[in-house]
């Protein structure tokens, strides 16, 4: 039991330098993320965290150390070497982009998988461990890594602040910045350097297949929720921050738990549940709203005709069948009594015996929705010159979209007509 | 006889590859390849809890299926609820992957796997891994009977489907007014991928997956604008790098798929260099212009 307290008292002096350092990764890759997704190459995050490796390696071999601030500084020569290189081959060739990554990646990591085995079969005591920078163990943040994380965190968040117009020009619209000035190129490469810095440091956290996740999930869930960059950066942190800390304290309550595979998982449940349920953008947001608007087409419908019904004899109030109303228009005998459930709900029309009658407030719209149709069908006649029989489908569709202030400039327009090309009048 | 055989193996390796990274290139889908090559991870653990044995069978079948749906997730994020196809891969194959390192952490106790082994598999095992027959008769690596007929399948399924690949690939709004199924033979493409990324993982780990799918066929695409020729030369591309990286590992004493991967680099440095019409050596001096009479 005393092993219990000892562990677990050890674990959490360390546990707050493992939540705070995978707070920092997390928010800071998300807000580079960002920006390389908009930039539509949100998967160059993956060949610069492959691309560390061989870096990693050299750094050992010339130094013969492993002194964290020489091998950070290999990897990131050689993951800043890796976007010039898939820059330069896009560039210069027929290859496309997401080829030129995935050569890179692929060729950049062959090479450091055959310097580290290299070096492992050479014997030398001091390698041991080295690849433990490649699978990333956020479990063993210690405070000297904490401070490294801290000044590149701040470094990123500054450099965000401080470019932020510039970076912003530069993922919506790079020949406009070009234009007016600015050093395109010098930006490019500033923003090729953020991502290189986010990645170098958190691949120590989450291992070299994962870091992808920590520059394009919290980035691609934020995008759901906001058109608006800045929120969008500041969503974006906040999520990754949440993972982070969420991903510490699972693997805190069950230590044989990775912390990097838990941040990820969480951040991807974040994303796909942002991708299903975001208001607006989301997939079944959209899918709700395209519902919503059929219901209301259909209830137009109807409401329009019972009253075209009513009209041979200006009798707009006597109860008419479900039948009558297939007889003018084929909609399926469910979706009409399922429509005039709604609309009896919503007091347009009452049910009497069998049979269905319009309210005043029923007549009302049905009129509406007739009005609209009509005064289209003559807009459309009158000013396009379209022939009259050719008018009714896009007046079908238009008359549930026209809003009063349209209506009243048509009525202005056409000069308050009294008839319709079909020489219906105009209710 | 060991060289002969981790040759071999990354021989046929290079050539299921490479014949099917023509297609993933061409379709701006070179990075599918590496998202299916990690995203199996999960499907290979389950296949191992679920059977209890490093048996091949239940394997491919598990990681392949994991792969049909990895290709499955990236087009649904991407048709359905519109994320842009990059953000798209990327979240699905992390996503994946984290959720196989999870699993492989919960039945530690059971499971004789780990990350390293899917990242950088080992071919110089491949030769001890014999597959003796009941009769005691010894037919070679294990590993060379299963990507070999992997290879037979990938060869087939391009031989026979060559012209149905050849055009969903090049003109996908042609090929569906000639009534080809481009969805049936995207999915067809992609599972092909995912067997032959499962079957191969096992000896030459991802990276050289993907370095095979990748590399020689974007060399091959820098020589040649005849896509038959450009099938061919990237399977000969890639089995001179399976041969010419067996020997740059032995001789650095280092990882032989690390080695291939590096030397189909290396390939590619050369014809981005000197190929004859596309290379940049070339077109500069093309660009000097001629003295004037």
């Amino acid at each position: 039991m005393s092993d219990f307290t000892e562990f677990f008292s050890f674990t959490d002096a360390n546990v707050r330098f493992v939540a705070i350092g995978s707070v920092l990764l997390a928010s800071s890759s998300a807000v580079v993320g960002c920006f390389t997704l908009l930039r539509k190459r949100a998967l160059v995050g993956d060949a610069v965290a492959h691309a560390v490796l061989p870096g990693v390696c050299l750094a050992f071999m010339l130094s013969g150390t492993k002194n964290p601030l020489v091998l950070l500084l290999g990897a990131f020569i050689t993951g800043w070497l890796s976007l010039i290189v898939i820059d330069f081959i896009t560039s210069r060739s027929r290859i496309k982009e997401d080829t030129a990554i995935g050569l890179v990646l692929s060729v950049f990591f062959g090479i450091g998988i055959l310097l580290l085995t290299s070096i492992q079969h050479s014997g030398n005591a001091a390698q041991s461990g080295l690849d433990k920078f490649l699978f990333g163990n956020a479990a063993a943040l210690i405070g000297e890594d904490l401070i490294v994380f801290s000044v590149v965190a701040l470094l990123l968040l500054v450099c965000t602040v401080v470019f932020y117009k510039e970076l912003m020009l530069l993922c919506f619209d790079e020949a406009y910045a070009r234009t007016i000035g600015y050093p395109v190129r010098a930006l490019e490469l500033l923003l090729t350097t953020l991502t290189v810095f986010a990645v170098v440091v958190g691949i120590q956290a989450v291992g070299v297949v994962l870091m992808a996740a920590m520059l394009i999930t919290p980035a691609a869930a934020a995008r759901f929720w906001t058109e608006n960059l800045r929120l969008m950066l500041v969503l974006a942190a906040l999520m990754g921050a949440f993972s982070g800390l969420a991903g510490a304290y699972v693997s805190y309550t069950a230590p044989s738990m990775p912390t990097g595979p838990w941040i990820v998982l969480i951040i991807s449940m974040i994303a796909i549940s942002s991708f299903a349920f975001a208001p607006g953008k989301g997939w079944v947001s959209r899918i709700w709203k395209q519902r919503r608007n059929k219901a209301r087409v259909l209830e137009e419908n109807l409401l329009k005709l019972m009253y075209q019904l009513g009209e041979p004899n200006q009798d707009y109030y006597s109860s008419r069948n479900v039948t009558d109303i297939m007889e003018r228009r084929q909609i399926p005998k469910s979706e009409i009594s399922k429509g005039l459930r709604k609309l009896k709900r919503e007091g347009y029309v009452v049910k009497d015996k069998n049979a269905w009658v319009l309210t005043r407030q029923g007549q009302t719209r049905g009129m509406r929705v007739v009005r609209l149709h009509r005064l289209w069908e003559l807009y459309l006649t009158q000013f396009l010159e379209l022939a009259s029989d050719h008018v009714h489908e896009d007046a079908e569709t238009i008359e549930h979209i026209i809003t009063p202030e349209l209506e009243q400039k048509l009525m202005q327009e056409l000069q308050y007509p009294v008839l319709d090309p079909h020489n219906n009048k105009i209710p | 006889m060991n060289a002969f055989w981790i040759i071999l193996t990354g021989s046929l390796v290079a050539t299921c590859c490479s014949l099917l990274g023509c297609y993933l290139i061409l379709r701006r889908m070179a990075m599918v390849g590496d998202a299916v090559s990690h995203a199996v991870l999960p499907g290979i653990v389950i296949a191992f809890l679920v059977t209890g044995s490093r048996d091949s069978v239940p394997m491919l079948i598990g990681a392949g299926l994991l792969g049909v749906l990895t290709t499955f997730l990236i087009e649904f994020f991407h048709r359905v609820a519109r994320v842009q196809t990059d953000a798209s891969i990327g979240v699905t194959f992390t996503w994946l992957f984290a959720i196989g390192i999870i699993l492989i952490s919960m039945f530690a106790g059971q499971i004789d796997l780990d990350q390293d082994c899917v990242l950088y598999g080992e071919i110089a095992y491949t030769p001890i891994d014999l597959w003796i027959s009941e009769d005691g008769w010894i037919l070679g690596p294990r590993a060379v009977w299963t990507v070999g007929s992997v290879a037979v399948v990938v060869i087939l399924f391009i031989y026979l489907g060559y012209k149905e690949l050849y055009l969903t690939a090049f003109d996908a709004a042609y090929a569906a007014s000639i009534g080809i199924s481009t969805s049936l033979w995207y999915y067809l493409l992609m599972s092909a991928v995912s067997l032959t990324t499962v079957a191969s993982f096992e000896s030459v780990g991802a990276i050289l997956v993907v370095a095979f799918l990748v590399a020689p066929p974007a060399t091959a695409y820098l020589l040649t604008d005849n896509f038959k020729t450009m099938l061919l030369l990237s399977v000969v591309i890639g089995v001179v790098a399976s041969a010419a990286g067996y020997f740059l590992a032995v001789w650095l004493d280092g990882s032989i798929a690390g080695a291939i991967a590096t030397v189909t680099g290396l390939e590619f440095l050369l014809a981005f260099l000197f190929s004859p019409s596309r290379g940049i050596w070339m077109n500069r001096r093309k660009l000097v212009p001629s003295p004037i009479n």
